[in-house]
């Protein structure tokens, strides 16, 4: 970082090399450091990587970049001059773009209205289309980004939105691209093409700050990688010096392991069973076609797929949230699938727990203290009642304490809500709450989305210490990485229907991104 | 985002509130051309200057607790209630239906059965809005309003065809059996040395207490009222912990409707002794801004409910005392409401924004 920052202010006098440096920014919210004395420099023509666990401060530099937020002290220089970025606009003038983790597209305009929204000159609109239109077929030719300038957002897939989030970047003249974990909803091929864009563009000459928590994609695309930490910028590196295990000792402070480490599973009977399971929407449509599987003791079977193939609805007729057709066998008993017995509250009874995919959604009540969503879902606890009456928020409060040792969750105060957690926190608050039931069957959805690196390898090894014990689990999860790593067998999901079985040891990437992608090898 | 510190929220907040109302009022009497420090005397003289002010002050208290608490249950369960108004009227009619039916040796037993009468037919006058929003997803804000509207027709029918005693002129049910009559607070032995002149405040004002800590218990200490709060925060989340949304609906406003009911104890076996036209007179609605005020908590509501009962009795002193027409006391009441209820959120923020250049470093931030 040091010298990284040395040379930057070296730099200055001449015209310079970097196309944004920030020198000892600091930003405080109330008593919390979110940036101290951050310096960075990022050569013009590069891409270059951020990387940090959640709530190192990555996201709060992007703001103070884009003029989201004011920092406290320090200076940012775009092309060796300092410039202000008190908002948004300033930003774009200075020639920053953001692809937010979340677009912000108008759903039922096209791509090229969506271009010019806000950019927008002349009186009449006609003109502008038209200026956008030929700018817009330019850009997209030269950089591979292949969208359909009359095509409604809706229609699009959700790689080709985010094309469209750099397109309008680059239609307001971006010269800094900064993309905020660009590649949480991409398929893996998908994602290649992403990174072929962003290659083009820094060949272009366009520098790339590429903010995400994958490590693999650090290493795959990256000339230069800034590692936080807690607030700080702990160290700046070239991409190919260092190596993956480097990255995460400098992330969480301490070494890490990024391989599970497991036994080979000692699968026993069939415990869960399933057939032909489907699953209609709110608007009737079948999301779920028909889904089978077995599942046995000792064994963890991984769902894998890109978001919205069905997986939710599978996770939600299995832990009762969603009406279903079919059948699901439980210790050989049938599970009702719809209308009564169909609830939370039954498949808790027949010894299922469910870490749900979404945990602020459904996993948790963020204005409920850490104790009152310990016993969410098993409020009807006998040990959780004092009498007949009243509930024993005393003895809830100590069981939260206890889990809170277990899992080692921080702050270790049960009074805290919910929403005050960090990421990771929360999930170990509700991993917690389901593995300590002991139950037959754990139903886990994106068990490690939006969590740190240090809680991902400890909820890792509940999940796995819980198979040794004989319990069998669901995974399901988007990142191919868990998957591949923490399960026995992997079965992939496309348009509502299982694709395939692999086994983790003989597969690859390439077969289950194409598996994913809906392109079976087998007849499927 | 910078928050204020609890207290400030809680007490700094609802107070800079009532001032902001508390001046337009004084800035709408002097437009009037009237004193507003006159009319502020006359108010607190009339409503909390005697015992006898206080006895009718917290006679509209009691009604307020009541429907405020009636509007905090159902909001916890993520329910806007708004039909506190026909369901108090429905209790009334229960209260009457009560009274009338027996010749009441005692009130102690006949306060209990009048009770369960009332709440009877409040949580049923709820139950049809609720199971419409539970089965049928219509919205339990427009369901509640129009069956205020009902209520009073359906009341209006009942006091003039069915209830009206034979030759009597006016829309009313009978006078209620006198073993009816409810203690008033200067019948109360100790309190009777207090208040010695008579008033309307009677020992319903200590079943509204009652209520506000069964209230409070049902909410925070049984699985039912963590069930409710659970509910109302996410129903996605509550299904997930498969609690019956149906049910949770069904009983929250049965609750809150029972509670609306319980109010015409008050005012129509307290007080009037008999079952008379629009019987609430808008404490279904005051009990909304109640709530509001009172964040929705039953201590909050208890608090919020003296102070409109100050409102009301210190209006109507106004109108009696001052040539300040009494339609004045609509329009302090609206202010308060505006600004306690519908504006706190902008005081919020001044101070949010006060509070970040007192004390950065002690703010709390995410």
């Amino acid at each position: 970082m040091a010298d990284q920052a040395e040379k930057g202010r070296q730099a200055t006098a001449a015209p310079s090399p970097y196309a944004i440096e920030l020198k000892g920014i600091s930003k405080a919210f109330g008593p919390v450091q979110a940036n101290r004395d951050i310096n960075i420099a990022v050569p013009r023509g590069t891409i270059h990587g951020i990387i940090g666990e959640n709530g190192a401060g990555k996201s709060t530099l992007m703001s103070i970049l884009y003029g989201f937020y004011k920092a406290d002290a320090g200076q940012i220089l775009i092309n060796g001059t300092v410039t202000p970025i008190p908002d948004s606009q300033s930003a774009i003038r200075a020639g920053i773009g953001m692809v937010f983790q979340h677009f912000k597209l108008v759903q039922n305009f096209t791509v090229l209205e969506n271009v010019i929204l806000g950019a927008e000159d002349g009186f009449q609109l006609s003109t502008s289309l038209s200026k956008a239109r030929k700018a817009l077929e330019a850009l997209s030719r030269d950089y591979e980004l292949d969208v359909d300038p009359d095509a409604l957002i809706e229609d699009l897939s959700v790689g080709h939105q985010q094309r469209v989030e750099i397109l309008k970047a680059l239609y307001r003249q971006a010269e800094i691209l900064i993309l905020d974990e660009p590649t949480g909803v991409l398929t893996p091929a998908e994602a290649d093409h992403l990174f072929r864009i962003l290659k083009g563009l820094k060949e272009q000459g366009k520098t790339i700050i590429l903010i995400t928590h994958k490590l693999r994609e650090i290493m795959e695309a990256t000339d230069n990688v800034s590692v936080m930490r807690r607030g700080t910028m702990v160290d700046t590196v070239k991409t190919a010096e260092t190596s993956p295990e480097q990255l995460a000792e400098l992330m969480v402070g301490r070494k890490v392991l990024l391989e599970v480490e497991k036994k080979p599973a000692a699968p026993g009977r069939t415990i869960l069973k399933v057939e032909d399971l489907r699953v209609k929407d709110e608007h009737g449509v079948e999301r779920l076609k028909g889904v089978s599987f077995e599942i046995r003791t000792g064994e963890i079977l991984g769902i894998a797929g890109v978001a919205g193939n069905g997986q939710s609805e599978l996770l939600a007729a299995l832990g009762g949230m969603a009406k279903a057709t079919g059948r699901i066998e439980m210790n050989g008993a049938a599970l009702p699938v719809a209308g009564r017995g169909a609830d939370g509250q039954s498949r808790r009874t027949a010894g299922i727990a469910h870490v749900p995919e979404d945990r602020h959604h459904y996993g948790l009540i963020l204005d409920f203290s850490a104790w009152e969503n310990v016993a969410f879902g098993y409020h009807n606890d006998p040990k959780y009642q004092k009498n007949a009456l009243f509930m024993d928020n005393a003895a809830l409060r100590a069981d939260t304490e206890a889990k809170m040792a277990t899992f080692d969750v921080r702050p270790p105060i049960p009074a805290l809500a919910a929403k005050n957690f960090s990421g990771g926190n929360q999930q170990k608050i509700v991993v917690a709450r389901e593995i300590e039931r002991n139950p037959e069957l754990l139903l886990v959805g994106q068990p490690t989305r939006g969590v740190d690196i240090g809680a991902i390898e400890f909820i890792h090894k509940q999940i796995v210490a819980l198979r040794d014990q004989g319990k069998a689990i669901l995974l399901v999860s988007v990142e191919l990485d868990e998957i591949m790593s923490l399960s026995d067998r992997i079965a992939v999901m496309f348009d509502g229907q299982i694709m395939g079985f692999r086994d983790p040891e003989t597969t690859n990437e390439r077969e289950l991104g194409l598996l994913m992608a809906g392109m079976s090898g087998e007849a499927a | 985002m910078e928050r204020l510190p609890r207290w400030a929220d809680l007490m700094l907040v609802p107070l800079i509130s009532l001032a902001l109302a508390a001046i337009i009022s004084a800035i709408v009497i002097v437009a009037i051309g009237q004193d507003p420090l006159e009319a502020l005397n006359t108010m607190v003289t009339g409503a909390v200057g005697s015992a006898y002010g206080w006895g009718y002050t917290l006679y509209y208290t009691t009604s307020f607790i009541f429907t405020g608490l009636a509007v905090t249950v159902a909001f916890h369960a993520g329910l806007f209630n708004i039909g506190g108004e026909g369901q108090a009227q429905l209790g009334g009619l229960g209260v009457a239906l009560v009274c009338l039916s027996m010749n009441w040796p005692h009130w102690a037993l006949a306060l209990p059965a009048a009770a369960i009468g009332a709440a009877l037919f409040g949580a049923a006058w709820a139950a049809i809005p609720a199971y419409l929003q539970a089965k049928r997803g219509s919205h339990i804000v427009i369901t509640t309003i129009m069956f205020n509207y009902i209520a009073s027709a359906f009341l209006v029918y009942m006091l003039v065809d069915v209830l009206r005693p034979a030759g009597q002129m006016d829309p009313a049910t009978a006078n209620f059996p006198p073993g009816t009559e409810l203690p008033t607070l200067n019948h109360i032995p100790g309190l009777s040395l207090v208040f010695t002149k008579g008033v309307p405040a009677n020992v319903t004002l200590f079943v509204a207490l009652a209520a506000a800590v069964a209230v409070w218990a049902l909410l925070w200490h049984t699985r039912l009222g963590y069930q409710i709060r659970a509910f109302g925060k996410s129903e996605p989340a509550a299904r997930y912990a498969g609690i019956n949304p149906f049910r949770i609906i069904m009983i929250a406003m049965l609750i809150s409707g029972g509670l609306s009911g319980l109010m015409a104890i008050n005012n129509v076996m307290g007080e009037a002794g008999r079952l008379v036209q629009n019987s609430s007179e808008g404490a279904g609605f005051i009990g909304i801004a109640v709530a509001l005020m009172g964040r929705n908590h039953p201590v909050g509501v208890v608090l919020a409910a003296v102070l409109f009962g100050f409102l009301y009795q210190g209006g109507a002193e106004l109108g009696l005392w001052t040539s300040i027409p009494i339609e004045l006391r609509t329009v302090v009441q609206g202010l308060v409401i505006l600004f306690t209820g519908a504006l706190d959120q902008m005081v919020r923020m001044m101070l949010t924004w006060a509070f970040s250049f007192r004390s950065p470093s002690q703010a709390r931030g995410a």
